[in-house]
């Protein structure tokens, strides 16, 4: 079983949280998502030009650009990270070109060296997989898909063919951190999708609070939190850990209570 | 002679179904924005065939845009610049004139095809980002002429450095938007432009302004400003009865330039030089991507970016506005690659000097963009031959750059 898959095997809905790798101390705040509970880390790679995120994400991008992060430091909290927490799957989420530009097959020996389990790119969709899915695939890193709410029944088979690890459902037709769905159309769609895939299935985009994370909880099973925790990460410098990890904590308390009530 | 047909050796059968030129181009976008560029292009395949689309197309070129444009034998600047060159050189140097179009420039003429897809689409909410403000000002022109609403994202830096298009934008009613992330210029009011359109699905046409972005947006783009190729060929065999020796034209994303080229592609005996920006030099700040850059991934596309190593996209600089972009039309990068187009650079100051010259020669104020390409016609026209033909997009007139022109030359107005 992979790291991912026993993230979402386990008797509650996952809790993928997301931070920018290089905005702030990075180590000490995966250490804090892990401590407050989180089950899944997907840690963000920073890209100057990041257009599916809203403020939040891009200030963060901005901020560890700024601070010089470069793709070799983020395999490196990657791998520091792996060496801390042997169990808790790490999944790299960012944009095509630094994922690409030394090569997919470069990307993906990275990534199983530094101990990814899986990849998230926002550009790249299935018609042009061929970039990064099958040199990914047989690294044995899971290539996670999203479904968003444009993506009707005729184009669902394309985007799960090839799709590993879990199916992320974008909740919003927008960008990171700004509007919330109802949730009524996160129940329909997660329900819709369920029917076409055994693969988990985890909300995100506008998640930010433990009332929203308990509805989807009940649904889903998974609950991304991305923006919020950024947000905390902006306000609090290099000293976020605590306050991530009882965010974190929260979050947590509210995804297991949704499945026992 | 007419246009020879695509065959399977043309030049001119670009992309492939997927929206590839060769390595380049395709389809880099966000899933929720997939369906929507499948329905674009479903919508424009169709378009494509429609002789009543292509006569609306037609008919607002000629009776608003005012097209054709002339094709224009510029004997002044050629003998200027026979005066330097060696002895029986010297090309006939030629200028098609889409500085005469409404809004004065090429860009109106992609405009009008987007903004009748688009409604032919039933949406009813346009966006557009605008470097120098002229694809703003012709996204807005159109929408004023069919009462659409009009935002157009534009990077804080461009709003402060371009007022006089802001300001024109407004008074043709559109909402001007300006982008404080990232750098504040081009890019990032494309990344803006992006973010608005993936919020905003249902209702929204985004009328992106060059040969790039995601397909089947450089095809259409091209597919649109080809009728500056089109008259140009005809109107050259008509005058002289010949085709020109050579083409040249600015590139900022690349649309004038393929505008012009495509319809000559399988012309083998026509020669194409694309000018990029050099800004203060190729060793400095510039805005070549194709001298400058290497392959990567932005904006929907595949194509020679400015970048670092690690793929963090790079600032561009040119004097030019409208070639201060990071990257280029995906067509252009297959061009180079097979080697069908050479790609040469000029910079801001031999830009601002062949500016004059055709100021003072020909009695013609042209935008800083197409000012590149003259530069580098003096270059070429003295390498050919008396009797050969040098023939230059004349893209855009430079009533928008005065202030920049002057400020450069050290001039207060
Ligand atoms: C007059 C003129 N020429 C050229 C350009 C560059 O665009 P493209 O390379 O797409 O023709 C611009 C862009 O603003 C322009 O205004």
């Amino acid at each position: 079983m992979t790291r991912l898959s026993a993230a979402f095997s386990k008797d509650h809905p996952a809790l993928v949280t997301f931070i920018t790798a290089g905005d702030g101390d990075t180590a000490a705040n995966l250490d804090a998502l892990v401590a407050g509970g989180a089950d899944v880390i997907e840690l963000g790679m920073p890209f100057t030009d990041p257009m599916a995120d809203g403020p939040a994400i891009q200030e963060a991008n901005i901020r560890s650009l700024g601070a010089g992060t470069t793709t070799a430091d983020i395999f490196a909290i990657a791998a520091a990270f792996r060496a801390r927490h042997p169990d808790t799957p790490l999944v790299l989420m960012g944009y095509a070109n630094p994922m690409t530009i030394r090569g997919g097959e470069w990307f993906a020996s990275e990534c199983n060296k530094a101990g990814v389990d899986g990849v998230i790119c926002v550009d790249i969709p299935p018609e042009e997989d061929a970039e990064l899915g099958p040199l990914l695939r047989s690294a044995g890193i899971d290539l996670i898909r999203l479904a968003t709410p444009t993506t009707d029944k005729a184009r669902l088979p394309a985007v799960l063919d090839g799709a590993s690890g879990f199916l992320y459902y974008v909740s919003v037709a927008g960008i990171t951190g700004l509007q919330q769905a109802a949730q009524t159309s996160i129940d329909e769609a997660v329900a819709r999708l369920k029917a076409y895939t055994d693969l988990p299935v985890a909300v995100g985009f506008g998640v930010r609070t433990p009332e929203q994370a308990t509805n989807i909880a009940r649904v889903a099973d998974g609950v991304v939190v991305g923006s919020a925790l950024v947000e905390l990460v902006a306000q609090h410098g290099s000293n976020a850990a605590g306050t991530l990890q009882d965010y974190v904590a929260s979050l947590k308390h509210a995804i297991v209570a949704a499945r026992k009530a | 002679m007419t246009i020879a047909d695509p065959t399977p050796n043309s030049f001119r059968n670009q992309p492939d179904e997927n929206g590839h030129f060769g390595q380049f181009g395709g389809r880099y976008v966000a899933e929720t924005l997939m369906p929507l560029v499948l329905d674009l292009e479903r919508h424009y395949r169709l378009a494509k065939t429609d002789p009543a689309f292509q006569a609306q197309f037609d008919d607002l070129l000629e009776h608003y845009v005012g097209r054709p444009s002339p094709l224009y034998y510029a004997e002044r600047l050629t003998e200027e610049v026979r005066k330097t060159a060696p002895e029986g050189k010297g090309a006939q140097i030629w200028f098609k004139r889409d500085e005469l179009n409404h809004t004065g420039a090429h860009k109106i003429n992609n405009c009008i095809g987007q903004i009748l897809l688009a409604m032919r689409m039933g949406k009813t909410r346009i966006i557009a980002e605008t470097g120098a403000g002229q694809h703003g000002v012709a996204t807005a022109t159109v929408c004023a002429r069919f009462g659409l609403p009009c935002f157009i994202y534009m990077g804080a830096k461009d709003v402060e450095r371009q007022q006089p298009n802001v300001f024109r934008m407004k008074l043709l009613g559109a909402e001007v938007i300006p982008v404080t992330s990232g750098a504040n210029t081009l890019k990032d009011a494309m990344n803006e432009a992006l973010r608005d359109w993936v919020a905003n699905v249902h209702d929204t046409f985004y009328i992106i302004g060059t040969a790039a972005g995601p397909h089947p947006y450089p095809e259409l783009v091209r597919d649109f400003q080809s009728v500056i190729g089109k008259e140009a060929r005809a109107q050259m065999l008509s005058r002289t009865g010949r085709l020109p020796d050579m083409l040249v034209a600015a590139i900022g994303g690349g649309s004038n330039a393929i505008g012009l080229f495509h319809p000559f592609l399988d012309d083998k005996d026509v020669a194409m030089l694309g000018i990029e920006a050099a800004g203060h030099g190729l060793e400095k700040e510039h805005a070549a991507s194709l001298a400058g850059g290497r392959p990567g991934i932005l904006h929907g596309n595949k194509t020679y970016l400015l970048q670092d190593e690690d793929g963090q996209i790079a600032e561009a600089h040119s004097i030019s506005a409208g070639l201060d972009y990071p990257g280029i039309g995906p067509e252009h990068s297959w061009l180079k690659e097979i080697g069908r187009v050479r790609y040469d650079s000029v910079t801001d100051v031999e830009a601002l000097n062949a500016f004059q010259l055709l100021c003072r020669t020909e009695g013609i104020i042209p935008a800083l963009e197409p000012a590149h390409a003259i530069a580098a016609v003096e270059r070429e026209a003295k390498k050919m031959d008396r009797d050969q033909i040098i023939l230059a997009n004349l893209c855009g007139r430079g009533d928008k750059d005065i202030f920049t022109v002057a400020e450069a030359l050290g001039t207060a107005i």
